[in-house]
């Protein structure tokens, strides 16, 4: 289990390099743009302009790299503690049938993505700098926390729906079942809690929707390094690695 | 009855036991926590260090990750 949990950690900062490519192509013009329609914005309402703590080179440079390294470990580790659950314990009802190290990573990470980011992000997106009203930062973290912790409470309890109708329904139907269930409190969620749009009217539409497309690219690319970076690494040191790794043997090798 | 039973060439698959997963998950929660405060609230909807370098530092990954900013 501790080989498990190191690998999760290292594979979660290998992962948040291949992000930062994503993050500085993709991310950081959008974060440029709105930077300027910030200032240009102070300027015109004649505000000085506001001291620099840290220089924007630092900040698109070892600023967003460390804190995509930091994200990265802490996802790792999450991470690798949701597939040892995992492992051997997805796929067909009876045991030949279960996923192997690979699929199983993969899965976890595909799950992991729509649980952790997507569903939060569909009721409260990512905004650039010059979005969002400094007053409402505490309601609005808050409210995103909460939207991370109801979308993994909904993730367990449809789980625990698919594992127990799966004897019943068949593992594909038992799946579908499982997804309903998510959906169904997703949703329930989302009409429950408030809304919050502080888009500016005059705000660029392009640079909202391009830095929006660029958090989502950088998360995919994170999830999806995790998932198979993982699988892979399992996969080669349960063929050829030490047999007491971790009481960990081949789910099935395919 | 002449075949012999086949070694299988996929072994069955073991899951690893809950009660060996559980300290670990204790100890990656806590540690994963941490981290992730840091990275995506720290001195924006509060602070355990006063001032506003470490929100600054971190900027552009927070607004990218999707954390509410400022």
């Amino acid at each position: 289990m501790r080989s498990l949990l190191v690998r999760g950690m290292l594979v979660g900062l290998a992962a948040a390099l291949i992000a930062y490519v994503v993050a500085w192509f993709a991310g950081e013009p959008q974060v440029a743009a709105a930077i300027s329609i910030e200032e240009a914005r102070a300027a015109a309402a004649g505000e000085a302009a506001e001291p620099e703590l840290v220089s924007r080179t630092v900040q698109e440079t070892a600023g967003l790299l460390t804190a995509l390294l930091v994200y990265g470990a802490a996802l790792g580790g999450f991470y690798s503690i949701a597939y040892a659950f995992a492992h051997g314990r997805l796929g067909a009802h009876g045991r030949l049938g279960a996923l192997g190290a690979r699929a199983t990573a993969l899965t976890v990470a595909a799950a992991g993505f729509v649980v952790v980011y997507v569903t939060p992000i569909l009721k409260y997106p990512a905004n650039p700098p010059a979005v969002g009203n400094p007053d409402s930062i505490g309601r609005r973290t808050t409210l995103y926390f909460t939207m991370i912790l109801v979308a993994l409470l909904a993730a367990a309890v449809a789980t625990y729906a698919g594992r127990s109708l799966s004897p019943r329904l068949g593992a594909w139907n038992a799946t579908l079942s499982g997804i309903g269930v998510y959906a169904v409190l997703v949703g329930a969620a989302y009409a429950v809690m408030p809304t919050i749009d502080e888009v500016p009217g005059d705000f660029s539409a392009g640079t909202l929707w391009w830095f929006r497309v660029a958090s989502f690219g950088i998360q995919f690319a994170l999830w999806g390094a995790i998932g198979l970076l993982f699988g892979g690494l399992t996969e080669r040191s349960l063929r050829h690695g030490t047999p007491r790794e971790a009481g960990l043997r081949p789910a099935a090798t395919r | 009855m002449a075949q012999p039973a086949i070694p299988v060439s996929r072994p069955l698959p073991v899951t690893i036991p809950v009660r060996e997963i559980l300290p670990w998950a204790v100890f990656a929660a806590v540690a994963g926590l941490v981290l992730l405060y840091f990275v995506g609230a720290e001195q924006g909807a509060t602070h355990l260090i006063s001032g506003h370098t470490v929100h600054e530092f971190v900027h552009d990954g927070r607004h990218l990750l999707g954390f509410p900013c400022h």
